[in-house]
């Protein structure tokens, strides 16, 4: 524990010490940070097939996403978009994370899509509700508890043509509540030549529709920050592969995808870009995802809500929606 | 070496180890929004002129913080009220910055009859909690500045037996709004034995009149050794009595900062002559606990007290646009005066009207209506 120092044990009045001490106030808040925990809540949307509940276990090296191929559940499609939020705690290193992975089966697998995004969009502007209800409280809790969605992992399939329509309608919806980071599932169904030729046809077609998805243009605090996303920005959308089986390759264990031509290795760089997303997504920019959250999509809610007929009053539903029913 | 303490020393475990996922880094992210944000604090110096405030203030952050500074005579200083004067310092070391305001109270005390000097202190102190109020309800939240004062060093004058009626209304009347840290200043004026029975007399009179002073809080039982028995050591010397000076002065062959009289020198930095050290230890690696007590605290429960009583309010509580002006009191009393000035019209003109049909009457009942 760095110590202030001078304190105790210099009883004679050491030589002039010009350090105050300041920079110890960070361990302090580390400290506090640990103790408190973290609350992250990631969404994953798709049409079924795409390897998402497989994808998310990956990502977390753990059993956090509700359908996975040890539960052997029945993967029936349900009939409307719903959604399901199931939590854990997960600890690594003294950090206690409490993980809540908010499934949306149903997605894009009714016969008629139109606005099967509406579930979603109500299911986060709700969480950012139960936030601002907790917030104007007159007596508030210490700690509000977070449930509102940091980041939505959107699949693309991995047709190799172009995105659908369905996903840049969603994609153009949500991007506005939510921080989206697409990703192109199963990528081990393309060749490294069709996947770059892809990725770029994805990216420019985001760019003429005018999807930010995360980390957004228009938030980059300084020039640090901007040549560090610039350069996820040039690389996403990523294109992964997921699994839990290990395979022995050269003597190590790997996590991979067995076939008869070889062995898909999902962590390494060359296969596909998996450690790229779980590095950029957990190790470097899960904060980001939260503050961005906190300081510009929920401010953004919250200025609307402030603003809707001069005040606040209770919310029943903010969004029209039509079921698929 | 454990994991905690690597991810403390900023690197983590060998990313290929199987199972590791990586968000152990996420303290380090943390850490690093934080050092680009830098921290912002607000201390309150309250004491009678000449306790030393302002060179203490220098000497615990090393600075300069009153250049210019005049001392007034007693005479000037008699037509003066409380001041509150703000100063704000931005401090850099090692990467990490900090801005620091230093909110002085000069005329405190000063007056002969010294009743109402704090009400102008309050006021400020109040003032800074419904500032930050008002920003936080409002609607660009992204750069609030928080200038409510995290803590208050109250000084204390070695030359009494102990609190003075003036201390003692003083501290009762701000610590539910502030975190209170009670100091005695120039200490060098007593011996260590009338130190130690100066502390105890004031400790006991703080006990005695239900003052709340700030209370430093224990270390968690994960803590080092080393930083259990400095809490102890904190702990127990409050209120620190402390010597400031900026000084440099020659002593053993080395330079110190201290105070030179003919029989001998005060070294500020020694923790044998005087609490200087501690005070300053105690500010720093407790410069999150204030400022969490003072917005978990303080701010709640001035938040709570002033939604209760008024401000615009749905009927649900949500704070619409918090007045920042008159009392709702006020503003009812001011509804009534208008609807009664109206109602007076009102009748005035009915009156003239009356009047009027009285003149066309044919000589009708000649007593009128008396106003």
């Amino acid at each position: 524990w760095p110590r202030v120092p001078g304190l105790g044990h210099s009883g004679s009045g050491s030589t002039l010490l010009g350090y105050i001490g300041i920079d110890t106030i960070i361990e302090q808040m580390r400290k506090k940070t640990m103790k408190a925990g973290f609350d992250f809540n990631i969404m994953i949307v798709g049409h079924s097939g795409l390897g998402k509940s497989t994808l998310v276990n990956t990502l977390f090296k753990s059993q956090v996403s509700r359908w996975s191929s040890g539960w052997g559940g029945e993967h029936k499609i349900p009939k409307t978009v719903e959604i399901k939020a199931v939590s854990h705690v997960i600890e690594e290193g003294g950090v206690k994370m409490k993980l809540t992975v908010i499934d949306t089966p149903g997605f894009g697998d009714q016969i008629n899509n139109e606005n099967c995004w509406d579930p979603i969009s109500k299911y986060i502007n709700e969480q950012y509700e139960k936030f601002l209800k907790e917030e104007v409280n007159i007596a508030r809790k210490k700690r509000i508890p977070d449930t509102r969605v940091h980041c939505c992992l959107y699949f693309i399939s991995p047709t190799g043509h172009s995105l659908r329509q369905l996903d840049i309608e969603f994609m153009k919806h949500l991007s506005r509540v939510v921080n989206i980071i697409p990703v192109i599932a199963k990528s081990d169904t393309m060749t490294p030549d069709e996947k770059n030729e892809f990725k770029h046809r994805v990216r420019k077609e985001l760019e003429t529709h005018g999807i930010e998805y995360y980390p957004q243009n228009e938030f980059d605090d300084d020039m640090e920050d901007k040549n560090e996303n610039d350069k996820i920005r040039e690389a996403m959308p990523f294109a992964v592969v997921g699994s839990d089986k290990e395979f022995q390759v050269n003597g190590k264990r790997v996590l991979g995808r067995k076939t008869a031509w070889g062995v898909v290795e999902v962590e390494n760089p060359n296969h596909c870009e998996f450690a790229l997303l779980r590095d950029f997504l957990i190790r470097s920019h899960l904060q980001d995802l939260k503050e961005v959250t906190h300081n510009i999509h929920y401010e953004t809610y919250r200025a609307r809500r402030l603003n809707d007929n001069g005040g606040l009053h209770p919310i029943s539903a903010n969004n029209t929606q039509e079921s698929n029913l | 070496m454990s994991q905690a303490e690597k991810i403390k020393q900023g690197q983590f475990t060998n990313p290929e180890t199987p199972g590791y996922v990586g968000f152990a880094n996420l303290p380090n992210q943390v850490h690093r929004k934080s050092v680009k944000k830098g921290f912002e604090f607000t201390l309150m110096v309250v004491g009678e002129s000449g306790l030393g405030k302002s060179t203490l203030i220098n000497s615990l952050f090393l600075t300069d913080l009153y250049p210019e500074r005049v001392i007034p005579g007693a005479a000037e200083k008699i037509e003066r009220t409380v001041q509150i004067e703000a100063s704000t310092v931005e401090i850099e070391e090692r990467g990490v910055k900090l801005r620091l305001t230093v909110v002085d109270t000069p005329g405190y005390g000063d007056a002969i009859n010294s009743q109402d000097c704090f009400s102008t202190i309050i006021a400020y102190i109040d003032d800074q909690f419904e500032r930050y109020l008002h920003d936080e309800s409002g609607l660009n939240r992204r750069h609030i500045v928080d200038n409510r004062v995290h803590c208050c060093f109250y000084f204390i004058s070695p030359l009494g037996h102990g609190l003075k009626p003036l201390d003692v209304q003083f501290m009762k009347a701000i610590h539910n709004k502030v975190n209170v840290v009670p100091v005695i200043a120039k200490a060098d004026t007593l011996t260590l034995r009338e130190r130690e029975r100066l502390k105890r007399r004031i400790l006991d009179e703080i006990d005695e009149h239900g003052i709340k002073i700030y209370h430093l809080p224990d270390a968690e039982s994960d803590e080092d050794e080393d930083f259990k028995e400095q809490t102890r050591i904190l702990k127990a010397s409050i209120p620190f009595a402390v010597v400031g000076s900026n000084q440099q002065i020659e002593a053993k062959g080395k330079k110190v900062r201290g105070r030179l009289y003919p029989w001998g020198v005060v070294e500020v930095e020694n923790p044998e002559h005087n609490d200087f050290l501690k005070l300053r230890t105690m500010l720093i690696t407790h410069m999150q606990d204030l400022q969490e007590v003072t917005q978990d605290l303080h701010y709640e429960n001035f938040r709570s007290e002033r939604l209760k009583r008024g401000g615009r309010l749905s009927s649900h509580g949500y704070v619409l646009s918090p007045a920042y002006g008159p009392e709702p009191e006020e503003m009812d009393k001011d509804m009534i005066l208008q609807e009664k000035e109206a109602e007076l019209r009102r009748m005035q003109e009915m009156i003239t009207k009356m009047q009027a049909q009285m003149q066309i009457k044919p000589d009708g009942a000649g007593d009128g209506q008396h106003v």
